[in-house]
């Protein structure tokens, strides 16, 4: 256990004596989250948006000239049929349409209600939920002014329909995207780059002709990146809550295991890269083309695996990312507990039983 | 410029910070001559050198090699001097050939030249069969002939060799010696360093730094009479024994 | 029972091409306390060699065992007791030289403390730099290092690959008088080196060329079993005198050797052939002398013999 431990201590003064390394390990999570989070929360100003008004009355006219004269909107166009909603989008740089049904002030003031349909395109996930947030804010405004003025309270329900990306994919997404990626890079490319460079500098030598078994060497050097992996996906919680306002929805703690998981996968995954190269160029040649690569693009953080081609679909499978992906978003995003995401965490598990198997086995005890 | 001199260096000095890596150097290398540089580990050797070969800014000092200034003429310099040392000299990924063929580019000879001088060097080496092979295929010992012969290709001025013969064996080592006695013989002057002390008595002249000074300069016969010693071995080890920085790291 | 015994060990490595030899059935026995010197240029083999001995590599062919334990069979056990310096010196740059020591002390389960005294004479110099890292060592003072951490466990058999490679000419004398002392503590050292010179200082050596041994034995016995004539020769035209003496027929080699030419006769009592035959060229200061061969000189002479004995 001494001598596990005195592996694990040098490990660290490795990592804290290469300043620059260190800087891009913890820093690159932090860059990665506020780099997409301020795609998110990019300020939307003068969106140019189109009105169909079948009704044409007071109210409608009152609402249409306060969205207007917010400084988010410019109305472009006003449209005279449903039919045209879509060629209106598709032409002309619009990004929102707001839809009055017929009778709408008479509807209010007979039944005390009445509809408003937003319709956003949600090809920008973001910018999307941010316009209609705020037409919606000023609707509701409206309807509060009214109300004062009389017993009676109007309600005005707001409709909002997302075109092209109805579930608003990719909104929060990227913030277990950007943990998986993580992940990879600092346990899989990290762990197998400190293997080599003993290779190379020819420490290995000695520490193979030493009574330390091999394999405990190579799990003392992966305990500081698993350390560190925690940390970058601690501050990456914390930054995309308290930053960025994405919620954790489910339960923290299976949130935290299930990372866990999965940094067991890429450690494991970083040493099979290991025993198979003896320089750490081909090492991280393979870590990014073998690892990376396939995290960012077949894991549905970048593009919807359903869109993909079925052969792409199927290779998606053996990508452990994609189902790091899957369980992380459905915690985080949608508040589901194990229950639902069983099947998704076994096969991980699998996957991580079977890469640590298969390192372990090819780990070479001898130089040759 | 002095016709006859193919190394000129007054006072040359280098620092790193506080540290003084070479210490106002001065020495002159005669055009044709053996020049043997040797020192303990960290004593100077390399910077010195990397200053002449035009790859390091001197601190203070001036120097000439083939008469040209190491601060203002490097890239003269460096078409007028080969270089050789034993940790880079051939890739070992391309052939015999290829490695020539490169090297001979660089230095814009002519598609004539090249291929003359090609054939000359192949038959030198005896190397008529091995032409097309991969360097890495070959012997340390025919590597460092390549070498040798590669960095005298396109007939430079000086020719700097940086441990050329470190772990070559005792048949192909003296081999290599007599290829430098002809290319010395040919004109071109030979700076060359070494930890085999007995090739330090190959040299015409001998110069021994030791923390970033120079201890001792002259030809090994005088050098011996002068601290005593049958061997230079004895000389070097006389002079280099009190060194401070062997000890101090 | 011998601290290290190698037999017939062969050793192939496969290329995209071809299939090189790097050891030829190498065959030798160490005795307890020896300090054996494996004497032989680049590509030898010793690299290998020292690896197959130290549990590294595995062998195509034969058998070797350190301390009574099988290579193969008792890697484990042989790991713990052997200490190894492989080429390049092997520390941990970016840790200080204490860290360095002392994590090498846990790997090999044990403390500076508890064995101090193996390494109190060569510590000694490196403790006023204990905090100082490996990478800024001096080439000396890191060789010093890694002969520590080596030695930490106070191992019965110590490899040690080429030490001394480019390293001057006062830091190898030093390494070698370290050696000398550590030797006087029972500890069996094999240690290689590139530089004929360093032979003289082993109780025995192995003179090794291509894969091949060429001769064991002390080095007084190798120069010994020198049979032929050697004259030192020089005078102030080294370059036409060696031609003159490459052309003699009665000389079977000549060589540069420092500041003579060594000359080796094909038969005994012809110096007063060699010197009428100089004298006819106009060789200044002609010098002449009987002399003993060094291990260079028989080294070149075996290496020779080897090669003519592959031709035949």
């Amino acid at each position: 256990m001494k001598q596990f431990l005195s592996f694990v201590k040098k490990e660290f003064h490795h990592i804290l004596r290469d300043k620059r390394t260190m800087f891009i390990l913890l820093g690159m999570p932090v860059a990665q989250i506020i780099i997409f989070g301020f795609a998110l929360t990019n300020e939307v100003k003068n969106s140019k948006i189109a009105v169909l008004d079948y009704s044409h009355d007071v109210a409608t006219t009152a609402i249409t000239q306060q969205i207007n004269a917010s400084k988010y909107f410019e109305i472009k166009k006003n449209i005279i049929n449903y039919k045209n909603i879509e060629a209106a989008f598709k032409t002309g740089n619009i990004k929102m349409v707001v839809v009055f049904p017929e009778n709408f002030y008479e509807d209010l003031q007979h039944f005390n209600k009445a509809q408003i349909q937003l319709i956003a395109d949600a090809s920008d996930p973001n910018v999307a939920n941010t316009l209609t947030n705020y037409a919606t804010a000023i609707i509701m405004d409206y309807q509060n002014r009214i109300t004062d003025e009389r017993k009676l309270p109007y309600s005005i329900h707001t409709e909002v329909r997302m075109l092209y990306n109805p579930q608003l994919k990719g909104a929060y997404s990227f913030v277990p995207g950007v943990m998986a990626m993580v992940l990879m890079l600092v346990c899989a490319m990290m762990t197998a780059l400190t293997i080599v460079r003993e290779k190379e500098t020819g420490t290995m030598e000695v520490l193979l002709v030493s009574p330390a078994q091999p394999l405990k060497i190579v799990v003392a050097k992966a305990v500081p990146y698993l350390l560190l992996s925690m940390i970058n996906i601690i501050s990456i919680l914390l930054l995309s809550v308290f930053v960025l306002g994405v919620p954790i929805n489910g339960s923290l703690l299976l949130l935290l295991a299930v990372s866990f998981l999965f940094t067991l996968t890429s450690l494991a995954l970083g040493l099979l890269i290991s025993s198979a190269t003896n320089s750490q160029q081909t090492a991280i040649f393979i870590a990014l083309v073998g690892l990376f690569l396939p995290t960012v693009m077949l894991s549905g953080f970048m593009f919807p695996i359903e869109n993909m081609p079925l052969p792409l679909r199927i290779i998606s499978n053996i990508v452990p990312a994609k189902w790091f992906y899957t369980i992380v978003k459905s915690v985080m995003i949608k508040g589901t507990g194990i229950l639902l995401i069983w099947k998704e965490v076994l096969v991980l598990t699998g996957m991580m039983l079977f890469f640590l198997a298969l390192s372990i086995k090819t780990f070479k005890i001898r130089l040759a | 410029m002095n016709e006859n001199k193919a190394i000129t260096v007054d006072k040359l000095t280098k620092k790193f910070g506080d540290f003084t890596a070479v210490d106002a150097i001065s020495f002159d290398v005669n055009a044709g001559e053996i020049f043997g540089f040797l020192g303990a580990n960290g004593a100077g050797k390399t910077t010195a050198m990397r200053m002449l070969c035009g790859l390091s800014l001197p601190t203070s000092g001036t120097a000439t090699v083939a008469g040209f200034d190491v601060y203002h003429q490097t890239e003269n310099i460096k078409k007028n001097i080969g270089y050789m040392s034993q940790k880079f000299s051939l890739y070992e990924d391309l052939t015999v050939k290829e490695n020539i063929n490169f090297y001979a580019g660089i230095y814009g000879k002519s598609n004539q030249f090249i291929k003359e001088k090609t054939s000359q060097v192949i038959a030198n080496l005896h190397l008529e069969n091995e032409v097309d092979k991969l360097v890495k295929s070959l012997p340390l010992g025919w590597k460092q002939k390549i070498a040798f012969s590669v960095s005298i290709f396109h007939e430079p001025e000086i020719v700097f060799l940086d441990e050329p013969t470190g772990g070559v064996d005792p048949i192909t080592r003296r081999e290599f010696w007599s290829m430098i006695y002809k290319a010395a013989e040919s004109g071109i002057t030979i700076f060359v360093t070494t930890h085999y002390m007995d090739e330090a008595e190959y040299c015409n002249r001998v110069c021994i730094m030791v923390d970033g000074h120079i201890k001792a300069m002259d030809t090994p016969p005088q050098l011996k009479k002068r601290y005593n010693a049958t061997s230079m071995d004895e000389v070097f080890l006389k002079l280099a024994r009190n060194a401070e920085r062997a000890q101090a790291p | 029972m011998p601290s290290v015994s190698a037999k017939n060990i062969v050793k192939f490595y496969e290329t995209k091409n071809d299939k090189i030899q790097a050891l030829c059935g190498i065959s030798f026995n160490v005795t307890k306390g020896e300090l054996f010197g494996i004497i032989g240029p680049d590509g030898a083999g010793k690299t290998s060699l020292f690896r197959i001995l130290t549990t590294l590599l595995l062998a195509d062919k034969g058998a070797a065992s350190v301390d009574g334990y099988d290579v193969v069979k008792d890697f484990k056990e042989i790991r713990k007791i052997v200490g190894y310096m492989p080429g390049r010196f092997s520390l941990y740059q970016d840790l200080t030289v204490e860290e360095n020591l002392e994590f090498f002390a846990t790997i090999f389960n044990t403390t500076i403390q508890q064995n101090y005294d193996v390494i109190k004479e060569i510590y000694i110099q490196l403790e006023p730099f204990k905090k100082r890292r490996a990478g800024k060592l001096s080439g000396g003072m890191k060789q010093k290092l890694a002969l520590c951490c080596a030695l930490i466990h106070k191992p019965s058999v110590l490899f040690l690959d080429e030490p001394t490679t480019g390293v001057d000419a006062v830091s190898r004398n030093e390494f070698w008088d370290m050696l000398k002392k550590l030797k006087q503590q029972g500890i069996t050292i094999l240690v290689s080196t590139p530089y004929m010179n360093e032979a003289a200082l082993c109780d025995r050596v192995a003179l090794m060329q291509l894969g091949k041994i060429l001769s064991i034995n002390s080095p007084a016995e190798i120069i010994n079993q020198f049979k032929k004539d050697l004259f030192a020769v020089r005078s102030s035209k080294m370059l036409s005198l060696l031609n003159d003496l490459k052309n003699f027929n009665e000389v079977e080699d000549a060589y540069f050797f420092g500041a003579y030419h060594h000359v080796v006769m094909k038969h005994k009592n012809e110096e007063q052939d060699l010197k009428n035959y100089l004298s006819k060229y106009s060789n200044d200061n002609l010098e002449i002398k009987n002399i003993q061969p060094d291990i260079e000189d028989c080294f070149i002479e075996l290496m020779k013999q080897s090669h003519e004995i592959e031709l035949h």
